[in-house]
């Protein structure tokens, strides 16, 4: 009887604990499907994205190909796959987890010099989004006065544009104190960093979104100075749209499937440029916590990167790209070593596919330039809520 | 129960040792006791921490440039009651927003989901591998490095092999989902120390033990069932906990290097951004951790409660 009783208790808790695991089966993830399986006539293909990080403001056009049916449109059944701390988009890509990868090119040249082999189908972002923000009574203005201060950076190949810059200069890593940056920015709040790497999109908000002990008010713009790597001429290309350059040149279909997802991509951009504050709530409505004022401001300044376009958006043209290409073969890390050795392969870039889908959507009427893109005004709360 | 005194409720347990149930005075009290202890302590957490804030420098203490106390600013030790406010606001001003404790306790209830389901799996397989061990001298020497070993791989590698391996596999109409990723790597924290904790366990009867089952001509089961299982429950029950403490650390972790939606790790990772507009709203997910703990915690104990009769010679932990 007594015993009868206590293996009912521990039986119980073990039953709890599995009831428990058995309901999460059952809301938990959302629904993975083979990747790059062809379907048959009338069957909508299914293709993966790789994200380089969380759902936010940052993947609108996807996000808003996905919800507008751009993507079904053209035949495609898109999942978009999120990343997380641990999870790199190009080594996703080649491991054949998904068909497409959002990328950085400084990063993603590196993989390639280790033997990935894939190829950048679209260049997203014409601009780079990074800056180095310090505070206005800093001293700190240009990347001359780097000398002798601590500069932050997360690290993992989003340090080379600081690199770049400093080698311009004539400055090398041991004229600063190099500090590896968190997700926040409370180290450069706090004053342990003087001079903090933030995305435009991202960082930059979050500080703009932090009272100012001093003032009481949310930080201003006039209260940092500000270091565009756009400006300082060391700007690498950064969001690319990257795919197996192995299945490119021999699967049956698959440079079809990857120029329709380009048209479909491409029109989810436009609409992301045209109607910002839609494509921040579809983002949130995708499942971004991101706050409301934080994400339409991610999607606004995501879209300054890529609007206006000079050539249409996702081309890029080969001088561009060898700068970026010249700046990793020639930039020295904190370790002396340079982000490659030998150039990459010609077919490390290849924008046969864009030109095709810009080519078909412009005959469509649709305006891939953006030559009148104006960024509309948003305005931060606190907290970004 | 109440109406025993305490002479017959001696008496019953002198007499038959099932009136353990019936909780003699002392005990109670003891209890009482205990709970109260805990409840102090929480309190004490919470002054201590306010008392710094009040007392401690803004800038922290700094000893020969290494800061060994923090800062005391609001964004990086925000008011407790800050905090608590924080929990019965909405998530974020977009419509049908969660209150963030709502938000909170759902994920911690996804993670315990996820690491319950780890603990399983990992405390099977620590068992299965303790008992391969113990039955097979070879197996021990061959598979006890391996075991050790396997602690050594860090996280950061594992995660993204183990989303790789998985996306490959599919059986019917199931297929691997990041959920299951994350449990995989959770419970290959959990098995270490129930292998290791189960195999010193049951290699802890006395030799004149085994020596007079064998003399009965006791099969191997037999002595199993009869002898090794309930010797080794003094050692078990410290590395469930463990294994428990690891799966749901494992959990978060992995949510964390994987992005799996919906758990307490991802949430941390989420609200990161907001550390310094919002410095309440980050320390959301770390009470549902905290939670979370307690809950793993408390399902060992209860599992503890039910093998009370074999915990001889165990140390409370």
């Amino acid at each position: 009887m007594r015993h009868s009783r206590r293996l009912a208790i521990g039986a119980g808790a073990v039953a709890a604990a599995l009831l428990l695991a058995a309901c999460t089966v059952d809301d938990g993830g959302d629904n993975g499907t083979g990747s790059g399986e062809t379907g048959g006539d009338g069957e909508l293909t299914q293709v993966r994205l790789q994200l380089q990080w969380l759902t936010q403001g940052q993947f609108a056009g996807y996000f808003a190909a996905q919800d507008q049916g751009f993507f079904a449109d053209e035949g495609l059944e898109v999942e978009i796959v999120e990343s997380g701390g641990d999870i790199v988009p190009q080594d996703a890509l080649v491991n054949g987890d998904v068909d497409y990868a959002i990328a950085w090119v400084p990063k993603v040249l590196g993989s390639i010099e280790q033997g990935a082999n894939i190829t950048n189908i679209a260049q997203i972002f014409e601009r780079s989004g990074t800056l180095q923000l310090s505070m206005a009574d800093s001293g700190i203005e240009t990347i001359a006065d780097f000398e002798g201060r601590r500069v932050g950076s997360w690290g993992f190949g989003n340090e080379w544009e600081i690199f770049a810059a400093m080698t311009q200069e004539g400055l090398t890593v041991d004229d600063i104190e190099l500090v590896t940056q968190g997700f926040d920015m409370l180290g450069f709040l706090s004053g342990d960093i003087e001079a903090a790497q933030a995305m435009t999109y991202n960082e930059y908000a979050q500080v703009l979104e932090t009272l100012n002990p001093d003032t009481g008010e949310l930080y201003q713009p006039e209260d940092l100075n500000i270091i565009d790597y756009n400006e300082v001429g060391s700007a690498m290309l950064q969001d690319a749209i990257w795919a197996d350059t192995e299945r490119l040149a021999n699967e049956e279909g698959f440079a079809e499937t990857t120029t329709a997802f380009l048209r479909a991509v491409i029109r989810g951009w436009v609409y992301a440029r045209d109607n910002p504050e839609e494509s921040a709530t579809i983002v949130t409505n995708a499942g971004s916590t991101l706050g409301e004022s934080h994400q339409l401001w991610m999607t606004n300044e995501t879209n300054r990167l890529i609007w206006p376009s000079t050539n249409g958006i996702g081309l890029v043209d080969q001088g561009t790209w060898d700068n970026t290409v010249d700046m990793a073969l020639q930039t020295q890390n904190e370790t002396g070593s340079t982000l490659i050795t030998a150039p990459p392969p010609e077919t490390a870039l290849d924008m046969q596919y864009i030109e095709q889908a810009l080519e078909d959507v412009e005959a469509e009427g649709l305006d891939v330039m953006g030559a009148d893109f104006q960024p509309i005004e948003v305005e931060l709360v606190e907290g970004g809520n | 129960m109440s109406e025993h005194t305490t002479a017959t409720a001696v008496a019953e347990r002198t007499a038959d040792p099932a009136a353990a149930l019936t909780t003699p005075p002392h005990e109670r009290t003891g209890r009482t006791r205990r709970v109260l202890m805990g409840v102090l302590g929480v309190f004490a957490v919470g002054v201590a921490w306010e008392a710094y804030k009040f007392i401690g420098p803004d800038d922290g203490v700094v000893v020969a440039g290494v800061r060994i106390l923090p800062r005391t600013t609001d964004i990086a030790m925000p008011h407790l009651w800050d905090m608590a406010v924080r929990l019965t606001e909405p998530v974020t001003r977009a419509e049908g927003a969660d209150l963030l404790w709502v938000a909170t306790a759902k994920a911690a209830a996804f993670s315990l989901g996820v690491a319950a389901l780890s603990w399983v799996i990992g405390v099977s397989v620590g068992l299965a591998l303790a008992l391969l061990m113990q039955r097979l001298r070879t197996a021990e020497s061959a598979v006890l490095p391996w075991v050790v070993l396997s602690q050594t791989v860090p996280l950061i590698a594992l995660a993204p092999l183990v989303r790789n391996w998985g996306s490959r596999l599919s059986v019917g109409p199931i297929s691997w989902e990041n959920w299951m990723s994350v449990a995989v790597i959770a419970s290959y924290l959990a098995f270490f120390p129930v292998a290791v904790g189960a195999l010193r366990g049951l290699k802890s009867p006395d030799a004149i033990h085994a020596d007079l089952l064998r003399s009965y001509a006791a099969s191997w089961w037999q002595t199993l069932i009869r002898l090794r299982l309930p010797a080794s429950v003094p050692y078990l029950l410290p590395a469930l906990r463990l294994a428990a403490a690891n799966a749901v650390i494992g959990t978060v972790v992995a949510e964390v290097s994987i992005g799996l939606r919906g758990g307490i790790g991802r949430m941390i990772l989420e609200f990161a951004q907001s550390a310094a507009g919002d410095p309440p709203k980050s320390w959301a997910p770390i009470f549902g951790a905290i939670v979370l703990g307690l809950l793993a915690a408390g399902a060992v104990a209860l599992l503890g409660l039910a093998l009370r009769r074999y915990r001889r010679g165990e140390e409370p932990a």
